[in-house]
């Protein structure tokens, strides 16, 4: 084999201290080398944009300065829970009260801390202050600039110019702000609360049950539960931890598997040489992609239900005495044959998009190939296992990690199938729940929020773990940009 | 010779055919298996049976093939009153269209802009940015959506009984804002376009907006529709988001999803709603089911780019 194919690229080690370094280099060399508005950007937005007559510049700095200030020290509220320094304040979660006081003077009860909001608000406060030093950055630099262009005899660029240029050179931060704003609000910042929740006593039920809307920070406790099983969740969590866990994995290697192969020798057949009505073929399975997955498999719920035709007519055929619960919907059904059915019907929900993938894929093989393998007088078979699978796993590994990922984070085909069944008296985790389907439970159900954030983050680290390690090595990540 | 050779042939020819009606056989039995739970509850939804005292059927029953076919179902479906909602099915049939069109905008616009500065522009914190965005894709969804709704409710924009119809804005909030994070498949797509395209137009003086308008969005016509077709359709499937962010006590503005799973398994009390059930899922997939026929050549190409690329 060429030996460069070989050849794994360097990789660039990432030195986290030096942006750190040069940024403060930069710093200083501004600081000194600056005009007076530069000098004075350092303490006034958009100072700097003033003194070189960038008047609408300026004042957008200064006006975004003063309101984050006025946020900060204003503290505005919603619901009773304050933003700004306040937030910071409460963000340690000892200064609370539990509300319900009655008031003389207003004749109406003192509202109570709300610790969910209290993190929440902490964290968009500290965003805020994150983006406060960002356009403080800015505004040094945009300053620092405009030194530059007049030393070098330019005029400083117009504010007409600087719209102009982010739809430019510039346009990066134009297509990018909405997609980053958005991320920040829905994803960024939901997905730390719920890793802080982890860290925290919150717990619904716990709390109704001792009459109180507050709880605290307790450091590492609630993942000691999974070994020690204090806590309201902690023996469900001890004893349900690894089974769920395996069967997660288990789960997701037989489900990825299953379906790839199974698609692969779908697409074979139906890309058969001679074979009629090839399309008509390719639509039938296409319609079970098409077909939403809470119609599908709901259906394929009941089909298999206690009083649905598949069991009816095993009855009727005298195979079986009382109907099966296939799918463990009732507490005492069995759970291997569960979990057995569910990989079986999951077969059924993803063969046809491996096959619709892989039918492209294998179009793409060339022929002569195979020519050369049928004069040296190789098998069907042969040629499947040395020519068609090896091209077809080089050029999909990508997909099979990402849909092993998505199969550890299938929701629903446990969810709406087996609903996590069967269950155990005394357990939220069933026979067949996933880490995912358990969470739901955890949280949705239970209002368990730490106990649902630990089993979030053990599932993070899972997939975390598999992505970065097959991803970082794969041809994709690492010649990402050789094809531009 | 020439006899063995034609004796061989013949035997060659003989087993191809024998192998190809074997795979006619397997492909017919397989899509039989595959069609059998759609072809149920098709025949489900236009099941009419009666009990002997003239109680309609609505359960689930034994018979694959119903006795008795009629419409009612559908009659039902789109005059009842679920969960206090009068003519609740048409409100959540338009409730969702409205939340699928305002997601798809956004959503395929999201998805398009940054897979353009990912795949053709080049700055900074390009590789940055990728690899945040699939750490962050690596997090379970439930996990986020707690919090979203928490940050939602905090901001009035989930089920809060004064003003109700504020949750659809939230739901499309929750729906789309996240969608400029799955950029990789259009990011492949927008590689395959030459590079020498962009720069000529570069050394033309186009502006990098100029070429994204009349360069780029010209060739990325089947990218475009397939995105817009997965977020249209997104909507349709999913239902704990809606179920989460909408409420579960606020009917009226529920997704059909969250209707359609609740006619089995809410609280709503008349069980006996599996065939309007049926008949809902049927008028739920028709319009999608077709959409995707039409669109099939586009989502075939979507997927398959990316699976190659990841």
């Amino acid at each position: 084999m060429d030996s460069t194919l070989n050849k794994v690229p360097k990789k660039k080690t990432i030195d986290l201290f030096e942006p750190i370094g040069e940024a403060i280099s930069n710093f200083r060399k501004r600081f000194e080398d600056g005009s007076l508005g530069t000098k004075l950007s350092h303490f006034i937005f958009g100072a700097g944009n003033f003194y070189h007559k960038q008047y609408i510049k300026g004042a957008i700095f200064l006006l975004l300065q003063i309101a984050i200030i006025l946020f900060m020290v204003l503290c505005p509220s919603i619901n009773g829970t304050p933003y700004g320094w306040k937030a910071l304040y409460n963000l340690s979660l000892t200064h609370l009260h539990e509300g319900g006081d009655f008031d003389p003077m207003t004749g109406e009860f003192s509202i109570g801390s709300d610790c969910k909001l209290i993190i929440l608000f902490g964290f968009v406060t500290i965003a805020v202050i994150i983006i406060y030093f960002l356009l403080w950055g800015m505004s040094i630099s945009s300053s620092f600039k405009a030194d530059m262009d007049e030393k070098i005899g330019k005029k400083p660029t117009s504010f007409i110019d600087d719209l102009r240029e982010l739809l430019d050179s510039r346009f990066h931060i134009t297509m990018l702000t909405p997609t980053c704003i958005a991320a920040l609000v829905f994803t960024i910042l939901p997905t730390i609360f719920m890793i802080a929740l982890a860290f925290t006593t919150y717990n619904s039920q716990d709390m109704n049950d001792i009459g109180t809307n507050l709880f605290h920070w307790n450091g590492l406790q609630n993942f000691r539960a999974v070994f020690t099983g204090e806590g309201s969740l902690g023996v469900e969590i001890k004893n349900r931890f690894m089974p769920v866990l395996g069967w997660t994995f288990i789960w997701a290697i037989f489900a990825t598997l299953s379906c790839y192969f199974g698609g692969i020798i779908l697409a074979l057949l139906i890309n058969k040489k001679g074979l009629k009505g090839k399309k008509i073929f390719r639509t039938v399975f296409i319609f079970t992609i098409a077909v939403p997955q809470f119609i599908s498999l709901l259906a394929v719920r009941n089909l298999l239900g206690e009083y649905g035709p598949v069991n009816s007519m095993l009855v009727n055929l005298g195979w079986i005495a009382k109907p099966i619960g296939f799918l463990g919907l009732h507490p005492g059904d069995s759970e291997n044959l569960a979990k057995v059915m569910v990989i079986i019907v999951n077969m059924w929900v993803g063969i046809p998009y491996t096959m619709l993938m892989t039918s492209g894929i294998l179009m793409n093989i060339p022929a002569d190939l195979y020519e050369a393998a049928r004069v040296d007088g190789a098998s069907t078979v042969k040629m499947f296992m040395k020519i068609t699978l090896p091209y077809v796993i080089f050029v999909t590994t990508p997909y099979l990690i990402s849909s092993f990922v998505g199969n550890i984070n299938s929701f629903n085909t446990i969810f709406l199938l087996t609903g996590g069944g069967p269950t155990y008296t005394g357990y939220q985790a069933g026979g067949t729940d996933l880490l995912v389907t358990w969470l739901y439970k955890v949280t949705i159900d239970q209002g368990s929020y730490n106990t649902g954030a630990v089993i979030g983050i053990f599932t993070f680290l899972i997939t975390a773990t598999i992505t970065l390690i097959t991803y970082r090595r794969s041809k994709a990540y690492n010649e990402e940009d050789t094809f531009q | 010779m020439s006899e063995i050779v034609t004796k061989k042939t013949r035997s060659r020819s003989r087993v191809q055919k024998t192998s190809l009606a074997v795979t006619y056989i397997l492909l017919i039995v397989l899509g039989i298996i595959w069609l059998v739970p759609l072809i149920w509850i098709i025949l489900s939804a236009f099941r009419c049976e009666y009990q002997a005292d003239g109680t309609f059927i609505g359960t689930v029953t034994s018979n694959f093939f119903p006795k008795a076919y009629g419409l009612k179902n559908f009659q039902d479906l789109f005059t009842s009153t679920y969960y206090g909602v009068a003519k609740a099915f048409p409100r959540w049939m338009l409730n969702t269209l409205l939340i699928a069109i305002v997601d798809c905008l956004i959503s395929t616009f999201l998805v398009l802009s940054v897979a353009y500065c990912m795949s053709k522009l080049k700055f900074k914190m390009r590789k940055r940015f990728m690899n945040i965005s699939m750490i962050i894709g690596l997090f379970p969804g439930f996990m986020s959506m707690i919090a979203i709704y928490f940050l939602l409710k905090s901001i009035g924009l989930t089920g809060n009984p004064n003003h109700p119809a504020n949750s659809v804005i939230g739901l499309v909030l929750a729906y789309s804002a996240g969608a400029g994070l799955g950029f990789q498949v259009a990011k492949g797509f927008f590689d395959v376009i030459p590079n020498a395209l962009v720069e000529s137009a570069k050394l033309d003086g186009c502006t990098n907006f100029k070429i994204f308008m009349k360069i780029i969005l010209p060739l990325a016509k089947p990218i475009i529709i397939y995105q817009a077709l997965m977020s249209f359709t997104g909507p349709w499937m999913d239902f704990i988001f809606a179920k989460v962010i909408i409420g579960a006590d606020n009917a009226a503005y529920w997704t059909v999803s969250v209707g359609l799973y609740s006619m089995l398994f809410g609280t709503h009390p008349d069980t006996n709603l599996f065939t309007q059930f049926a008949a809902g899922c049927v008028i739920v997939a028709v319009p999608i089911v077709t959409l995707f026929m039409f669109l099939q050549q586009y989502y075939v190409e979507g997927v398959t780019a990316g699976a190659v690329k990841g």
